[in-house]
C-alpha cells in the first residue's frame, strides 16, 4: 500500500507554497512514497521512554551584553529585495480586494 | 619557480613568507589554472578575479611593510557558495538566489580574510546543499577530475573538484550529512567536518540548522588542520557556537605525520560491515586497517546497534528543519520574485516564485519535512526520529568509552557516473550512509584518501568524540604518512 497519495502530495505542495505542476505531482507522489516507506523504519525502534534530541549542543538562553553594535543600513538591507519603496519591502497585496477596500 | 598550483598550502605559505613568491604571483597562477581547466570541471560558479588580486596585493604590501602574517597568508582558497560574501554573488546553487549579492560576510569568510588567505571565488554545490553529486545544482554539475564522466560527490563537489583539479590548494565546505567528507572521498582529497558548534554558522545559508557544520577541505591533512584552526572557534553571532577553544588540530596533524599510533585504540563499527559497501571500497578499507595496525593502532570491533537507523532518522530530521528554514525564500526580502502582475495575491506570487526558483530535490525535501511535521504524523516521524537521534548519540558515547575514535569507509561506493542515481532519490541518499551518524551526534569526522578501487579514490573516515577534533587529525595524518597522497590523471 502506498504511504502517501497523490492528493496528499497536492495538499503538502499547497502547505509548502509550491505551485507544482500536474506532471510534478505524478513524479513526486511516487518518489515521496519510496522515501517515506524507507524512513518509516525509525518506527521499528523501541523508544517510548527515550527523550528526544533536538540539538547536539546543550546551550540555552545564550545572551549578550545589551550594547549597540554595527548593523546593516536600510539601503543595504533592501539591496537584494525584488521591490522596495520608501525604505520598506514592497509586497503584492495581502488582503482580498473586498476586505481591503 | 616550479608550478605553485601543484604545491600544498603549507608550501605556498612558505614561499610567500620568505618572499620567494608574491601572493599576486601565486593567485595569478591559480586564476590561470582555473581559466585553463574549469570549462571541463565546472568547480566554480563565480571567479572573483579582481577581488582575489586585490586581496593578494594587500598581503604583499603588508608583508613588505614588515607586518607579522599568519601561517596561511597569501594562500588562495575556494569557498562553497553556501557562505555569504559581501558584494560577491552567493547563489547556494539555486535559481532562487541567482544574482544575489549579500550585504554582509559570513564569519568563516571574515576569518579567512583575517588569516590573510585569498578568496578565488565561489564553488558549485547541490542546490541548498541537498545532494551527493552536485547534479542538483541549478547551474549544471561539477565533474570529477579523476574521470570527468563521473560525479565529484556532493553537496560540496565544487570545492572538492577544485582541489583535485589543482585550481585551489584550500577550500571551504559545509557538512550536514556528509557534504564535506563524501566529496573528499570520491575525489581523493581531505575533508573534515568539525564538531558541531566548533565553526560558526553565521552567514551560512541554512539547510538543517541542528546539523549544518562548515569545515575545511584540502589535499593534505596538515593543510586541512591549518584551515580548521584559521576558521574555527567561538562566534558570539551564532547562538549554537560552542564557547570553548578549538583543540590543537595542527599539532595533532604534525604528531600523526610521525607515523606512530601506538597506544591509540580504533573501533570498527560492526553494523557498517553488513551494510553493503561495494567490494572495491571494502578491500581498500581493509588494507588501510592493516596499515593502521602496522602504525601501532589497536583495532577492535564495536557494535553501534542504532546506526542502521541513522539514515532514516536523518531523512526525517533534515527535511523537517529544511521545510522550516526555506520558508524565508518568499520573494519578499531577497532573490527571485515571479508572477507579480499586480493582480495576484502575495500567497499566489510566493507559490509561483518558489515553484520557479527551487529545483526538484529541494521541493521533495520541503514537502517531506512538511509531512513529517504535520499534526497526526509528528510523533511517528519527526518525534520518533529525534528519539533515535538520542540512541545514536548514546551508541557513540558508549563506543568512546572503549576506543579513541571510530573508523569506516567514508562512503559505500566510489564516484559513480553522472546520471546514475538522479532518477531514484533514495539511491542518492545512500551515499551518506556512513557519514550521517556523526552529524546526528554532533561529533567531528574526517575523510582521508586510503587507496584506489579500479583507479578511483576511496576515503577512510575517522570519527571522534565531540570537541576531540584533534584525535581524528592525528589518525588521518598517520594514515596519510603511510599511504601518501593521490594525484588524478592530467586533465
Amino acid at each position: 500500500m502506498a504511504a502517501i497519495s497523490r492528493e496528499e502530495v497536492a495538499h503538502l505542495a499547497r502547505l509548502s507554497r509550491l505551485a507544482v505542476t500536474e506532471e510534478e505531482l505524478d513524479t513526486f507522489a511516487g518518489q515521496l512514497d519510496v522515501i517515506l516507506q524507507a524512513v518509516a523504519q525509525v518506527g521499528e525502534v523501541a523508544a517510548a521512554d527515550i527523550p528526544p534530541t533536538s540539538h547536539s549542543v546543550p546551550l540555552t538562553n545564550v545572551l549578550r551584553e545589551d550594547v549597540v553594535t554595527p548593523c546593516l543600513t536600510p539601503e543595504e538591507a533592501l539591496s537584494g529585495a525584488p521591490d522596495a519603496e520608501e525604505q520598506r519591502f514592497r509586497v503584492p497585496r495581502i488582503l482580498d480586494e473586498d476586505v481591503a477596500s | 619557480m616550479t608550478d605553485v598550483t601543484a604545491m600544498t598550502a603549507t608550501q605556498i605559505a612558505g614561499l610567500v613568507a620568505t618572499g620567494a613568491a608574491s601572493a599576486v604571483e601565486v593567485t595569478q597562477a591559480h586564476l590561470d589554472r582555473i581559466a585553463a581547466v574549469d570549462g571541463r570541471v565546472n568547480a566554480f560558479l563565480h571567479v572573483d578575479t579582481d577581488g582575489a588580486l586585490a586581496a593578494a596585493r594587500d598581503i604583499d604590501a603588508r608583508r613588505a611593510a614588515g607586518e607579522e602574517l599568519g601561517p596561511l597568508a597569501g594562500v588562495p582558497v575556494a569557498v562553497k557558495d553556501v557562505l555569504t560574501t559581501k558584494g560577491v554573488p552567493t547563489t547556494v546553487g539555486s535559481k532562487i538566489l541567482e544574482g544575489w549579492r549579500p550585504p554582509y560576510d559570513s564569519t568563516i569568510v571574515e576569518r579567512l580574510r583575517a588569516a590573510g588567505t585569498v578568496m578565488l571565488g565561489k564553488t558549485n554545490m547541490d542546490e541548498f546543499a541537498m545532494g551527493s553529486s552536485t547534479e542538483y545544482s541549478a547551474y549544471g554539475p561539477s565533474r570529477n577530475p579523476w574521470d570527468t564522466d563521473r560525479i565529484p560527490g556532493g553537496s560540496g563537489g565544487g570545492s572538492a573538484a577544485a582541489l583535485a583539479a589543482y585550481e585551489a590548494p584550500l577550500a571551504i565546505g559545509s557538512d550536514t550529512g556528509g557534504s564535506i567528507r563524501q566529496p573528499g572521498a570520491v575525489t581523493g582529497t581531505v575533508g573534515a567536518k568539525p564538531t558541531y558548534g566548533g565553526t560558526s554558522r553565521y552567514g551560512l545559508v541554512a539547510f538543517s540548522s541542528s546539523l549544518d557544520t562548515p569545515g575545511p577541505c584540502a589535499r593534505t591533512v596538515l593543510d586541512a588542520a591549518l584551515l580548521h584552526a584559521a576558521i574555527g572557534g567561538h562566534d558570539p553571532r551564532d547562538s549554537t557556537s560552542i564557547p570553548a577553544p578549538v583543540p590543537d588540530v595542527v599539532a595533532a596533524a604534525k604528531l600523526g605525520a610521525t607515523g606512530d599510533l601506538s597506544g591509540v585504540r580504533l573501533g570498527i563499527v560492526t553494523e557498517f560491515g553488513g551494510e553493503g559497501a561495494e567490494p572495491g571500497v571494502t578491500a581498500a578499507f581493509n588494507e588501510a586497517v592493516d596499515t593502521l595496525t602496522k602504525l601501532g593502532a589497536e583495532i577492535v570491533e564495536i557494535s553501534c546497534p542504532h546506526f542502521r537507523y541513522a539514515l532514516p532518522a536523518y531523512y526525517l530530521i533534515a527535511p523537517s528543519e529544511c521545510s522550516s528554514n526555506l520558508a524565508r525564500f518568499d520573494g519578499v526580502r531577497f532573490g527571485l520574485r515571479t508572477g507579480d502582475d499586480g493582480n495576484r495575491s502575495l500567497e499566489e506570487v510566493m507559490s509561483l516564485t518558489r515553484e520557479a526558483g527551487f529545483g526538484p530535490e529541494v521541493k521533495r525535501r520541503i514537502m517531506l519535512g512538511t509531512y513529517a511535521l504535520s499534526s497526526g504524523y509528528y510523533d511517528a516521524y519527526y518525534g520518533q526520529a529525534q528519539k533515535v537521534r538520542t540512541l545514536i548519540t548514546r551508541d557513540f558515547t558508549a563506543a568512546f568509552e572503549r576506543v579513541d575514535a571510530l573508523i569506516s569507509p567514508t562512503t559505500p561506493f566510489v564516484a559513480f557516473p553522472l546520471g546514475a542515481r538522479t532518477s531514484d532519490p533514495y539511491q542518492m541518499y545512500l551515499a551518506d550512509l556512513f557519514t550521517i551518524p556523526s552529524n546526528l551526534y554532533g561529533g567531528p569526522g574526517i575523510s582521508v584518501p586510503c587507496g584506489l578501487s579500479d583507479g578511483l579514490p576511496v576515503g577512510l573516515q575517522v570519527m571522534a568524540p565531540t570537541l576531540a577534533d584533534d584525535r581524528m587529525y592525528r589518525v588521518a595524518a598517520a594514515l596519510e604518512s603511510a599511504v601518501g597522497t593521490f594525484t588524478p590523471p592530467a586533465l
